[in-house]
């Protein structure tokens, strides 16, 4: 973890992502770009400090590149909650405690996350850093109800073990795959499809 | 047009008009706080709701346009409710501490809760508490009782130009601020505590110093720069406790700059509150006749050539009469109001004027900047630039330093005279090409060549036409064009009087050059309202009066007669300038016309007929293009005539406030390398 940075810079993987992201926008409406570019800073911070997220200084240089005054940068960036302006833990777990999943047992969940991370509650990031816990709301995954999202993945069905055996994994540095953590079908119902097997034609 | 009938009364609007312009149109208030007339329209504090005839709900007036046929109402049981419910909601948040609010007494929000308000709260959470930001010693801020109606930042990055304001976070958590702690950059940050309608954004000076109902209220005109800013000042006894704007289309709008506004303070300090004598070799408390006395004894001796008289920045026009005309008594034409030296050609009233007017800068289309920072000389013209500028198509070419942020973009052509070749293309294309010179520019060896070159350039490119007149010099002070207009360049020039053309100099507030330029064994009387470096150099010190403190006419860039009125009265001895000067000739026997301020304007209006108009401007295109006679100047970089803009006149220079702003925002002390 790491505190304000002096400077930022874009790396060769980043000016090769925004190449593809500036052209989508006419000339002259290159500051439409500035949520994808945040997104490009915070993925950078994440590859390169372990850390997603996005400093001050990154915030003006991505003004800088898109000809907007930095405080036009500085209002979008704070008003997303999906861009962390301070520092977080190498995992992002973003917990929906919304009413599906708490009804479905976020609680446990979030019990879950507290246990085997050593997070205190919501805000907080653990002492080695590994992990940082934050409250969302819906991510619209309620049919597979509870949920957590870890940076960009979803694990969803989850309850107290199976919490705790994805961030004990995570720990030892393995990203699961993500999904139903119940080898759901995506969406379908738990076992299996129950409609459109073929049986219905009998 | 669409016909619109409001509470019963049928109005004519222009399509696209608002509603609540409608609603102003027939003569009803509507209550509101994010909308500005001057600003864009964001329609987030929906305290301007009104019924709609088949619309299902109240609709926010000032973002709903009108269409034909509408009938409005603004004053149903539905409206009443509605507003009292955003009333509600608005003091949710808002603390309760009118008592201790600067902004009590006029305030938006206080007036209207009167009318829209509850009598008590049905609110028994906590309220919000919002961290105080810093933004610079001019604006206080008291975040708790911001009702987020970004009025601050819009006028910041529509008006001022300076985007810094913003609303950051979201939902609950908004906050308006400049996300990282920093003091405002605008030259223009005073206008923030107009606009804004609630007690947020308030005067740090006049922090807990008075109540409005306590002031007593006086129109004058704003001298420190040379707009000519229509201001009132509000005076409490003796003492000044703040300026701010009054409405004026044709000049500053609705705005004003922060030197005119905020240096009233150096109204109280280092000021001449007495007449002082030399005697051996030192300055010495003296009486008026004693004063009296020491000069005509010097005066008398001279024959009239070895005479000579300087008006300055900031002295009023009829004053500098008085002094013509007491010069004349003695038979002197040694007269020159170009205290800094600007090579400025009197000869014709368009050589020296803002020809374009501030208003006719609304109707050009492309305009070229000579060797002015407009934005420092002249903060509210150059919000005139930028909201034309902001209208589009208006291509802005810049000569002068590199590195002057106009607060629009502007194409830098270079720093010295030859440049002004590049930009030629673009006026030529233009119908109604603009040209401002700055007074700066003229401040050099070549500056007579250069002035010639600016309006060759005019009538080269087609700005000097009899129905546009696209040629103009930019001043710096109120005084400055109102002693032009007078005449008050005759005879010798400056540098022969302080060269030792002249045995006896009687300076009228002039402050504009080093007094080491003053040849020695000069007889100096320096007539003034501020101790400041030219006082020390004086044998006679008269003590005169500040433009608060005199009823006094004073002439914008423009060539706008404009009058200003006694608000305060001078301290201690001091006395209005052309009273001291009509004192002093009747003492002398050459006694002056003029008894009174009547019988002096009478005289102003016959010596020039921009007095004979006051508050208008001649105007108009120009018919002979025959140009100030110059030669070729030289390849000299301009230079910037104002380094220090809170410190750039002598009232502003004894001011604390001002002080403080210049080691804010001066240049910052080198950091050492690492």
């Amino acid at each position: 973890m790491s505190a304000e940075p002096e400077s930022f810079a874009f790396d060769a993987e980043s000016e090769a992502k925004i190449a593809t992201i500036l052209p989508r926008y006419p000339e002259g409406k290159q500051a439409s770009a500035v949520i994808p570019l945040l997104y490009v800073v915070q993925k950078q911070m994440g590859r390169q400090t372990g850390s997603a997220w996005v400093p001050r200084v990154a915030m003006d240089v991505v003004a800088d590149r898109l000809s907007m005054p930095p405080i036009r940068v500085y209002e979008v960036a704070t008003f997303y909650f999906m861009f962390n302006t301070k520092p977080i833990g190498r995992y992002h777990l973003q917990v929906c405690g919304t009413t599906p999943c708490w009804l479905r047992g976020s609680d446990d969940v979030l019990r879950a996350c507290k246990d085997a991370g050593a997070l205190k509650g919501y805000g907080d990031t653990s002492a080695d850093g590994l992990f940082t816990l934050t409250e969302m709301e819906c991510m619209g995954a309620c049919v597979n109800a509870p949920m957590i999202a870890v940076d960009d993945d979803y694990y969803e069905d989850l309850d107290y073990e199976s919490t705790v055996r994805l961030i004990e994994s995570l720990k030892r540095g393995e990203r699961p795959k993500p999904g139903s953590v119940i080898s759901r079908q995506t969406s379908a119902p738990e076992g299996g499809p129950q409609v459109l097997t073929g049986a219905e034609q009998e | 047009m669409a016909k619109v009938t409001v509470d019963g009364i049928e109005v004519e609007v222009p399509n696209g008009a608002s509603v609540l312009q409608a609603c102003e149109a027939a003569g009803k208030e509507v209550p509101r706080f994010c909308y500005h007339e001057r600003l864009s329209v964001a329609g987030n504090c929906r305290m301007c709701l009104v019924e709609v005839e088949k619309a299902p709900k109240p609709v926010a007036s000032c973002a709903y346009p009108v269409m034909d046929g509408m009938k409005v109402f603004t004053d149903t049981a539905v409206v009443r409710q509605a507003r009292r419910n955003v009333m509600e909601f608005l003091l949710i948040n808002h603390p309760l501490d009118c008592p201790i609010c600067d902004q009590g007494g006029e305030c938006d929000l206080q007036d209207q809760a009167v009318a829209y308000g509850h009598d008590k709260s049905r609110y028994g959470e906590p309220k919000r508490a919002v961290k105080d930001k810093d933004i610079g010693p001019l604006v206080k801020t008291v975040m708790n009782r911001c009702i987020q109606c970004t009025r601050c930042v819009r006028f910041c990055a529509e008006v001022a130009g300076t985007p810094e304001l913003g609303g950051t976070n979201r939902g609950e958590n908004m906050e308006i601020g400049t996300y990282v702690e920093k003091a405002l950059t605008s030259e223009l940050s005073g206008n923030l505590i107009d606009i804004c309608p609630v007690g947020a954004l308030t005067s740090r000076p006049y922090a807990f110093v008075s109540r409005p109902w306590e002031l007593s209220k006086t129109d004058s005109i704003d001298v420190l720069d040379a707009v000519g800013a229509n201001i009132r000042v509000d005076a409490r006894g003796p003492e000044v406790l703040r300026i701010i704007p009054r409405i004026n289309e044709a000049v500053n709008e609705e705005w004003m700059a922060d030197r005119g506004r905020f240096s009233f303070d150096g109204l109280k300090r280092r000021r001449l509150d007495r007449p002082w004598v030399t005697r051996g070799g030192k300055l010495v408390a003296a009486t008026w006749p004693e004063a009296f006395a020491a000069i005509a004894a010097k005066l008398s001796a001279l024959p009239g050539e070895r005479i000579g008289a300087v008006a300055g920045a900031l002295a009023d026009a009829e004053s500098v009469l008085a002094l013509k005309d007491l010069m004349a008594a003695y038979g002197s034409t040694n007269l020159d109001c170009r205290d800094d030296f600007a090579a400025i050609d009197a000869s014709r009233p368009d050589f020296y004027r803002f020809n374009t007017t501030i208003a006719g800068i609304d109707e050009a289309d492309a305009l070229l900047i000579i060797g002015s920072d407009v934005r420092r000389e002249a903060p509210v013209l150059n919000a005139r630039i930028r909201k034309r500028w902001s209208a589009g198509k208006f291509p802005v070419g810049f000569i002068g330093p590199r590195g002057v942020d106009l607060t629009y973009p502007a194409t830098h052509l270079g720093d010295t005279p030859a440049a002004m070749a590049g930009f030629v293309e673009t006026l030529k294309a233009a119908q109604k090409p603009m040209i401002i010179l700055g007074r700066g520019a003229l401040q050099r060896a070549d500056g007579a060549a250069v002035l010639a070159a600016g309006w060759q350039l005019a009538a080269d490119v087609g700005a000097l036409t009899p129905d546009w007149h696209g040629f103009n010099l930019l001043h710096l002070f109120g005084g400055q064009v109102g002693a032009l207009e007078l005449g008050f360049v005759q005879g010798k020039p400056l540098a022969d009087m302080l060269a030792g053309g002249v045995d006896a100099l009687w300076l009228l507030n002039a402050d504009g050059f080093e007094p080491s330029r003053i040849a020695p064994g000069t007889f100096v009387i320096y007539q003034g309202h501020h101790g400041d470096a030219m006082a020390a150099r004086a044998d006679v010190i008269l003590p005169g009066a500040a433009y608060t403190e005199k009823d006094a006419t004073w002439v914008n860039t423009e060539g706008r007669a404009q009058r200003g009125r006694l608000a305060i009265f001078p301290p201690g001895e001091a006395k209005e300038d052309w009273r001291i000067l009509r004192a002093y000739s009747e003492g002398v026997g050459k006694t002056l016309p003029y008894d009174d301020t009547n019988a002096i304007r009478a005289r102003l209006a016959q010596a020039s007929p921009v007095f004979a108009r006051v508050g208008d401007v001649v105007g108009g295109g120009c018919t002979d293009t025959t140009a100030p006679a110059g030669g070729t100047p030289t390849d000299a970089p301009f230079v910037l005539p104002i380094a220090v803009y809170h410190q750039a006149d002598v009232i502003s220079r004894a001011s604390d406030t001002m002080a403080e702003c210049a080691a804010v925002y001066g240049p910052q002390p080198a950091m050492a390398a690492e």
